[in-house]
């Protein structure tokens, strides 16, 4: 962890203000290796992140020492375990800004919790004449849940635009919602565009009409502070993999009288009081929703995650990250050949783009081969691709850990696929 | 940068800005479309047949540099070819391009090409896309071709 308080020679206490991305760059092991003979330049953390040590120990030390099941068992190890994995709930908790550790549903991930939602929460309630309002920058697992309750219910899918520069056209998301809308689910911040939605605004938005609302926050998570009692929503999703934690795990956030009200979302153990072949007694939430042994190191995985971020705070994170994005896009914009797409002034370190003449899955090999990891595709946003006219783009996503030299690496990676297509 | 210049060879820059055979053939006998569901790409295969030789074929399509020269280069390869001689030629390619056989160890002419991609699996489809479409074309299978 780097020193985020010094002492200066005078014997006062110093606040740094900046991010010591030296010393974050140390704790990350993934970094500090070549690819194609070059030191790699990681920026695809928009699709997943790497690893701090600090999660790597906590989950070497929860499977060596602290390791059985959880929530059953009275032996010490058990015991441990327990106390691990709820202990994970509450770190969770104060991550997100939820009031009680039992707002925190513990899932796979983001398309989990928003699967959880839609089956434990939208089916039994919607019907014929109802509707759920997305918008038109949703990734897929925000966009498919809700096709397959519209199927089951014959509620309609309502969609809000988005114009050029990738941002909701708030006016028509308003005005497409009424007291038919009963759902709506949003992204926080998109993967494909990197536009920061105004979700409190939309918030307030769905909760005048009487709608309930989801924020998926996969990619908000590793960027800022969210508190959900700030914006104010119903439920809200993340995925540990995204904010430097473990693959596998992830948390739902759901206001408790709404998870107390839902029905359970899968069967199994550690979901019941009392069951027998009459009638089962469901627990309470949010075990009523983790049927089954749990990813329980993996949550404890994803705690560690949480309290790295929190320990270096959000602010200079922030601070950093929106130094490189002004940076990445002034350089990348500067290219006459390059095309950014999703210029949104509110935006998160993502930038995705074309060039003129490279197709992007050619400019993602060639930035490989030069040790720049990007992603070129369509970001499992694909209605995104179809608004702006092109069948995928390359993303640069960058996380804390990147620097202004990975900016300029991938510039030159960038004029390289120049040199050789156009 | 070698095996990039490997990969990207100047006749498959050539071919991708220039492709041959390239846009719809009008009232096509046989035609099959092609997708690449992982990276979007499309291709669409037309060809008419002159008893069981490939008297015309085209493309269309939208697609990365491995996928349009791939496409390009196979419809010259394919033209005056028969049916067979197209499916053996299929089969010859698929094997260099996925590293069962060695370069070389048939005479694959300018689709040698695209050797390159052995080094790289992810780009494999790409390189195949169109040749999976074409045998879609010569057998009049009208389910979309995918990758997955």
């Amino acid at each position: 962890m780097s020193a985020e308080v010094s002492v200066d020679t005078a014997g006062s206490v110093v606040t740094e203000s900046h991010l010591d991305v030296e010393a974050v760059r140390r704790d990350f092991p993934a970094l500090h290796q070549e690819i194609h003979g070059h030191p790699l330049v990681y920026l695809d953390n928009a699709a997943s992140a790497q690893k701090p040590q600090a999660v790597i120990d906590a989950m070497v030390r929860g499977y060596s020492l602290n390791y059985s099941n959880v929530h059953r068992g009275v032996h010490t190890l058990s015991q441990r375990a327990t106390d691990d994995y709820e202990k994970a709930r509450s770190v969770t908790r104060a991550f997100l800004g939820a009031q009680k550790d039992d707002e925190i549903v513990f899932v796979r991930g983001t398309t989990e919790a928003i699967n959880l939602v839609a089956w434990s929460y939208a089916r039994p309630r919607l019907q014929e004449g109802d509707e759920i309002l997305i918008t038109h920058m949703e990734h897929h697992s925000n966009i498919v849940p809700w096709q397959l309750v519209c199927e089951a219910t014959g509620a309609k899918l309502v969609v809000a635009p988005i114009d050029d520069q990738g941002r909701v056209d708030m006016e028509a998301f308003r005005s497409l919602l009424s007291e038919r809308t009963k759902m709506v689910s949003v992204v926080h911040i998109s993967n494909a565009l990197g536009t920061i939605n105004p979700v409190r605004e939309m918030t307030e938005a769905a909760h005048a009409v009487g709608a309930k609302i989801l924020v998926d926050g996969a990619q908000a998570a590793p960027h800022g502070a969210v508190d959900v009692q700030d914006i104010g929503c119903d439920f809200y999703a993340v995925s540990s993999h995204k904010l430097f934690g473990p693959t596998g795990i992830g948390a739902l956030y759901g206001r408790y009288e709404l998870l107390e009200s839902m029905d359970p979302y899968q069967g199994g153990g550690e979901m019941i009081l009392y069951v027998s072949f009459e009638k089962t007694e469901f627990n309470v939430a949010p075990h009523k929703f983790e049927a089954g042994t749990p990813n329980i190191v993996g949550a404890v995985g994803m705690a560690a995650a949480m309290t790295y971020l929190t320990e270096l705070g959000f602010d200079k994170i922030a601070a950093h990250e929106a130094d490189l994005l002004a940076y990445a896009q002034e350089q990348l914009g500067a290219i006459p050949q390059v095309k950014i797409v999703g210029t949104s002034e509110h935006k998160a370190s993502v930038v995705s783009f074309t060039i003129d003449g490279a197709h992007p899955h050619d400019i993602g090999t060639i930035l490989d081969h030069q040790g720049v990891a990007v992603r070129a595709g369509h970001h499992c946003a694909q209605p995104i691709m179809d608004r702006f006219g092109i069948p995928a783009t390359a993303r640069a996503s960058f996380a804390l850990y990147n620097t202004r030299e990975d900016v300029d690496r991938l510039v030159s990676a960038v004029n390289k696929v120049i040199e050789m297509f156009c | 940068m070698s095996d990039l210049k490997s990969l990207y060879q100047e006749i498959i820059l050539e071919h991708y800005r220039k492709p041959r055979n390239f846009g719809p053939l009008e009232d096509a006998e046989h035609e099959a479309a092609g997708h690449n569901p992982l990276c979007g790409d499309r291709v669409k295969i037309f060809l008419n047949l002159d008893a069981d030789r490939v008297s015309d074929i085209r493309f269309e399509g939208a697609g990365c540099a491995i996928s349009t020269a791939s496409a390009s280069l196979m419809t010259e390869a394919i033209k005056g070819k028969t049916v067979n001689e197209a499916k053996e030629l299929f089969g010859h390619f698929r094997d260099m391009v996925t590293g069962l056989s060695d370069v070389g160890a048939q005479d694959l002419g300018k689709l040698e090409a695209l050797a390159g991609v052995r080094e790289l699996p992810v780009r494999v489809k790409c390189a195949t896309l169109a040749w999976h479409t074409l045998q879609a074309a010569l057998v009049d299978n009208s389910d979309p071709v995918s990758t997955e």
